[in-house]
């Protein structure tokens, strides 16, 4: 591989499978590219391997096979902490369950996002509020996360993903628990983000969300079976 | 490189503690309780210890006694009739006291006391510098002058006027003494340096001489040296009392009796300082306990934590500072629990209130490394955790 061709990838699977222990292959030889910049829906019913090759691609667990680069790091011989320094850095996530901290507000909860990169907490709380700010909770700051709405809480998590500027949005379902219209809007804030230049890779079973999106990876039984562009 | 400063490491763990305050402060209890105890032990002991020391310093260390011996066939040896003289011709003294044995007197309320009914209480003539010597003082009545030791008037120790039920000097009391009736005049307060002494009645020398034919060969002497020269005045003693059999006269210091009795009471602390120890071990299992059922509970915060940049260590040292802080508390609560024990301790019993210098440092040390080696074992569950599985549960 050129250093051009590093340059351009973001995320990239080679013969990439995954393996639990009792025998369960969740990936198998799963082969992608994923480009500087690219918005890719991973779209595939339950138990396809969706997550894990999300997982894979986040740096939160290695592959038993094969081989994967992540902005341009080796994950398969990385260390743990040089792992981790990818992830505080690089890697923004946004669940489906939003996994917000009850006890802190809003903002707490989005500077916490930075807690990792060693910025120092002013420092990680002015980031914190240009981030709510951008995704529309300039004016809800101080709430906790059970006065705000599903949609609200959604924008809270995306805030604290997006707010130490990551290269790559790894996304799991973020419409999944939210109703239409919060979930649409939900979508357009990640595409709006994405446009500025980061890599996104959103996973769903939604055929709605994924037409949102101009690549579509389908997948079954733990193996790519279609990618469509638009 | 993913980093957590140490102080945003105290803040996650205090953070941590605080989002579950109840189930915190009922798992330091265990802490506190086993400190606490350890600490009031520590602090009662220390507290009756320098409530003898301080008695001590105010009788004085500086009061010798001088006793015959026995020979070396295990006879009485007998002080010569000289020795008060004699001593007193020391330099470096204050005072010198000497009490005799009275054979065969008793004392009862009336003759008409069945003679084997003694109550334990003997009979001494004295010297009217007795009292002074001692350091003690006269709790009723008044003792010797030169002129009421020649009369038949008696002065009680403090526990033969318990015995005798004879409080107060009022009116006119009077004992039967060996036979013959006597005033009693004075009653003292206990005589802490030889309480001994507590038990006797004492008669005036020249009296007792007098009415019993005592022999002037005196069982004890109490000699009060220069505070500075104890030990020289105690080293001559011997010789002086009897210059012919300097080995057959025994010389004590009976404060260092009360030193090793402060002494005692510090070794008798280890066995409850043991059982503070038990409740220790009981809390930090409860510690131990409590945070397993955390990394359980918070599998989606680990996962989230990982996810966000921080490493297994992060995560074991978040788990384990929070262990080691909750334990920490605890500590100092039971500090504070022991440190008010103490108090109440002290304030009923009339003595100082003291709680050792080192405990303030080493109740929250012992807290933090209890809490820190109960921790080890979930801390390095939630590490091993895959951020995955953490993920999922919600």
């Amino acid at each position: 591989m050129t250093a051009s061709e590093a340059g351009d990838v973001a995320l990239e699977l080679r013969e990439v499978g995954k393996e639990y222990p009792g025998g369960v292959h969740a990936l198998r030889r799963v082969s992608v590219d994923i480009l500087r910049g690219d918005q890719v829906a991973v779209v595939g019913p339950s138990g396809s391997g969706k997550t894990t090759m999300l997982t894979i691609l986040g740096t939160l667990e290695r592959p038993t096979t094969g081989e994967v680069r992540v902005a341009g790091r080796d994950v398969v011989k990385a260390s743990d902490s040089s792992l981790a320094g990818l992830r505080a850095f690089e890697i923004g996530f946004v669940f489906q369950g939003f996994h917000l901290q009850d006890s802190m507000s809003a903002l707490d909860n989005v500077a916490n996002g930075m807690l990792y990169t060693g910025a120092p907490l002013r420092e990680r709380r002015e980031a914190a509020k240009d981030a709510l700010e951008r995704v529309g909770l300039g004016q809800r700051i101080t709430h906790r996360p059970q006065q705000l709405s599903g949609g609200e809480k959604q924008r809270v998590a995306i805030a604290r993903a997006i707010a130490k500027h990551p290269t790559i949005i790894l996304a799991d379902e973020p419409t999944g628990n939210l109703d239409s219209k919060s979930g649409q809007a939900v979508l357009e804030l990640l595409h709006e983000l994405a446009d500025e230049g980061a890599t996104l890779a959103l996973i769903t079973h939604d055929e709605h969300v994924a037409e949102t999106f101009s690549r579509r990876l389908q997948m079954r039984d733990g193996e790519i079976v279609g990618d469509d562009r638009q | 490189m993913a980093r957590l400063a140490p102080h945003e490491l105290f803040g996650v763990a205090l953070q941590g503690l605080g989002t579950r305050r109840l189930r915190a402060m009922l798992s330091a209890l265990g802490i506190a309780i086993g400190i606490g105890a350890m600490v009031a032990v520590v602090g009662v002991s220390a507290s009756s210890q320098a409530n003898l020391l301080s008695t001590i310093d105010r009788l004085g260390t500086n009061l010798l006694t001088v006793t015959p011996g026995t020979t070396f066939f295990g006879a009485n040896e007998v002080l010569p009739n000289t020795a008060i003289p004699m001593i007193h011709h020391m330099a470096n003294i204050n005072q010198v006291a000497a009490v005799y044995t009275v054979p065969n007197a008793n004392v009862f309320r009336t003759p008409f006391v069945p003679s084997t009914q003694t109550g334990g209480i003997g009979v001494a003539a004295t010297d009217p510098g007795l009292v002074k010597a001692m350091n003690s003082s006269v709790a009723s009545g008044q003792f010797f002058n030169t002129a009421s030791a020649n009369e038949p008037t008696v002065v009680l120790g403090a526990a033969a006027a318990a015995g005798l039920q004879i409080e107060k000097v009022t009116g006119h009391i009077q004992l039967f003494v060996g036979g013959t009736w006597f005033t009693v005049i004075g009653v003292l307060n206990s005589m802490t340096l030889d309480t001994t002494l507590d038990n006797d009645v004492f008669i005036g020398l020249p009296a007792a001489e007098r009415l019993f034919q005592v022999q002037p060969s005196p069982s004890e002497i109490y000699v009060r040296a220069n505070v500075n020269d104890v030990k020289s005045v105690s080293t001559l003693l011997a010789a002086t009392a009897d210059p012919q059999n300097a080995s057959g006269v025994n010389v004590s210091q009976p404060s260092n009796v009360l030193e090793a009795r402060a002494a005692a009471k510090g070794q008798f602390t280890t066995l409850l300082l043991g059982l503070g120890a038990v409740a220790l071990l009981v809390g930090a299992i409860g510690i131990a306990n409590i945070m397993v059922i955390s990394v359980l509970e918070r599998r989606g915060e680990i996962g989230l934590r990982r996810a966000l940049g921080a490493t297994r260590r992060h995560i074991s040292t978040q788990f384990l500072a929070e262990s080691a802080l909750l334990a920490a508390l605890g500590g100092v609560a039971g500090l504070l629990f022991g440190a008010v024990a103490t108090w109440v301790y002290s304030v009923a019993q009339n003595e100082p209130w003291v709680v050792p210098v080192y405990a303030l440092i080493a109740a929250p040390a012992a807290g933090l490394v209890i809490g820190a080696v109960a921790g080890l074992y979930p801390a390095a569950k939630a590490a091993r955790l895959s951020p995955t599985e953490a993920l999922r549960a919600t």
